[in-house]
């Protein structure tokens, strides 16, 4: 039996790695999707591989760091499916590199726009769609970078600690409202992003596989199963949580 | 046809509450079930519920706190079906509540022995097994009590707080052997035990509930889908985490 079936989901940052498997699965679960990115090209991509396996999905081009974009994609959802009952909230960006006194503050700006203040909007605007159909689920992308630090990254882990901290209010603000928020923390997963590093510097895959005591880096398939057990009934017991899928990366 | 098809699984504390739910639902994915409990009554009952259900299980008389006792829970499962592949560590106990100055020794060695010392020695005998054949997954019950504090509850506390170090510490070590290893930390659920502690009063019960930002405390079987799920492959990039089910208890 399909773990979302009859249900409407949103996936942000659909357009390629951990949101394109995420949609992807959402909808071999059995939920109709709404494909949402900044870029076109790749958010088209990830709707027509979900309706050439038969599924059901719509794309829209958003920017999460713009409130009224965010609240167009949610309308969007409501005007083409009707209702709104799951939502994963991942879109984010690469940054970093540089320690904290030389960092640039555009990018810190940015980074926070888009990986703290975007999944604000987003579930600003997605809790009253689900809360009118009597509940939901949502998750938000955190990360390893999460839970601990990492040199060189302040906005990225700023950005990402924040996230949890929202989504633990939250969670408190509407738990008892049938609106089940939570978290996951990825550890590195092979995606376009990770893999355009890797082809540019060999040495990084033996490097990153070493960050992971399960000694290799994840799917982004194996980080998208636990955006679904979040979302699904399986886990009607899970509010605020901040799910580390990270290979043991926070572990030591 | 279930996703433990072959599987054989271990489940500790399995004579009712939250170790009777997850071994039902191993047994109904398709595993043979090893139900351990010191309750013969109760632990016979659950092997009833799976058989008739057509599943597989065979009792096993086991104090978690007894080494030799723990070695032959596991022969029995080598013996009756030929290799183990899941285990579920999850047997507790209640205990008189006391501050620490008014606990007895006794108490403290009592709760240590059966919730982290049998934790210690269920995996200590199960992980060479589980190498034998190539790998598998142990999931060990802490709590919400593993994460923040209780008053007047020392012994299960402290030892709860120990099985998540533990189950970290045992992770990293085996995690490379295909052997992964997670905890799950509960919040109050309706078994047993917690009947035990609420003792029928009205009062209680509701200031169990009110302990739970969703409002209710869970049914057994919601923690035992969260301790199937990381014995899953879904699961698989998930590496010495501690899961909290606990409808937000520990995100005040």
């Amino acid at each position: 039996m399909s773990a979302l079936a009859g249900k409407v989901a949103i996936v942000t940052g659909a357009g390629a790695g951990i949101g394109r498997a995420s949609a992807v699965l959402f909808a071999r679960e059995g939920a109709k999707v709404v494909v949402a990115d900044m870029d076109a090209a790749g958010g088209a991509e990830t709707a027509r591989l979900i309706v050439d396996g038969g599924g059901e999905a719509t794309f829209v081009q958003v920017d999460v760091a713009a409130p009224a974009e965010v609240r167009a994609m949610v309308q969007s959802t409501l005007d083409t499916y009707g209702r709104l009952d799951v939502a994963h909230n991942n879109a984010g960006l690469a940054s970093g590199g540089k320690p904290l006194a030389e960092f640039d503050d555009t990018e810190w700006d940015r980074v926070i726009a888009v990986m703290l203040s975007g999944p604000y909007h987003c579930m600003k605007a997605q809790i009253p769609a689900m809360l009118d159909t009597g509940g939901g689920a949502i998750v938000n992308t955190a990360s390893g970078a999460g839970l601990v630090g990492f040199p060189g990254q302040a906005a990225y882990v700023a950005a990402k600690h924040g996230l949890i901290g929202l989504t633990k209010v939250a969670a408190l603000d509407y738990g008892a409202r049938g609106v089940r928020i939570n978290a996951i923390c990825p550890g590195t997963a092979r995606t376009p992003m990770v893999d355009a590093a890797v082809r540019n510097d060999p040495t990084l895959e033996s490097y990153l596989q070493g960050l992971h005591p399960i000694g290799r880096i994840a799917e982004p398939e194996e980080i998208a199963e636990a955006a679904l057990w979040l979302c699904s009934g399986r886990s009607s017991f899970v509010l605020g949580h901040a799910l580390a899928v990270d290979g043991g990366y926070v572990l030591a | 046809m279930g996703q433990f098809d072959g599987k054989v699984a271990i489940v500790t504390g399995a004579a009712s509450g939250i170790g009777r739910a997850s071994a039902q639902r191993f047994a109904a994915e398709g595993a043979k079930v090893v139900v351990a409990d010191v309750d013969a009554t109760w632990g016979a009952q659950t092997v009833a519920s799976i058989t008739e259900a057509g599943g597989e299980a065979i009792f096993s008389s086991t104090d978690v706190s007894d080494p030799a006792q723990v070695e032959a829970m596991v022969e029995l499962a080598i013996s009756t079906y030929g290799r183990l592949d899941l285990a579920h560590n999850n047997a507790g106990i209640i205990q008189e509540h006391a501050p620490v100055a008014d606990l007895s020794i006794e108490e403290w060695n009592r709760g240590i022995g059966v919730m982290l010392t049998g934790v210690f020695l269920c995996m200590k005998f199960e992980i060479p097994k589980i190498l034998e054949q190539g790998g598998g997954a142990i999931v060990n019950t802490s709590s919400g009590a593993g994460i923040i504090g209780f008053p007047g509850a020392a012994p299960y506390v402290s030892a709860k707080h120990g099985v998540i170090g533990l189950t970290k510490t045992a992770a990293l070590e085996y995690t490379t052997k295909n052997v992964r290893i997670n905890c799950i930390c509960p919040g109050t659920a309706r078994t047993r035990m917690v009947d035990e502690w609420i003792a029928g009063s009205a009062e209680n019960e509701a200031m169990v509930a009110g302990l739970h930002p969703i409002g209710r405390i869970a049914e057994p079987e919601e923690i035992a889908a969260a301790a199937i799920w990381l014995c899953s492959d879904d699961a698989s990039f998930m590496c010495g985490h501690a899961l909290a089910i606990d409808g937000g208890y520990t995100i005040q």
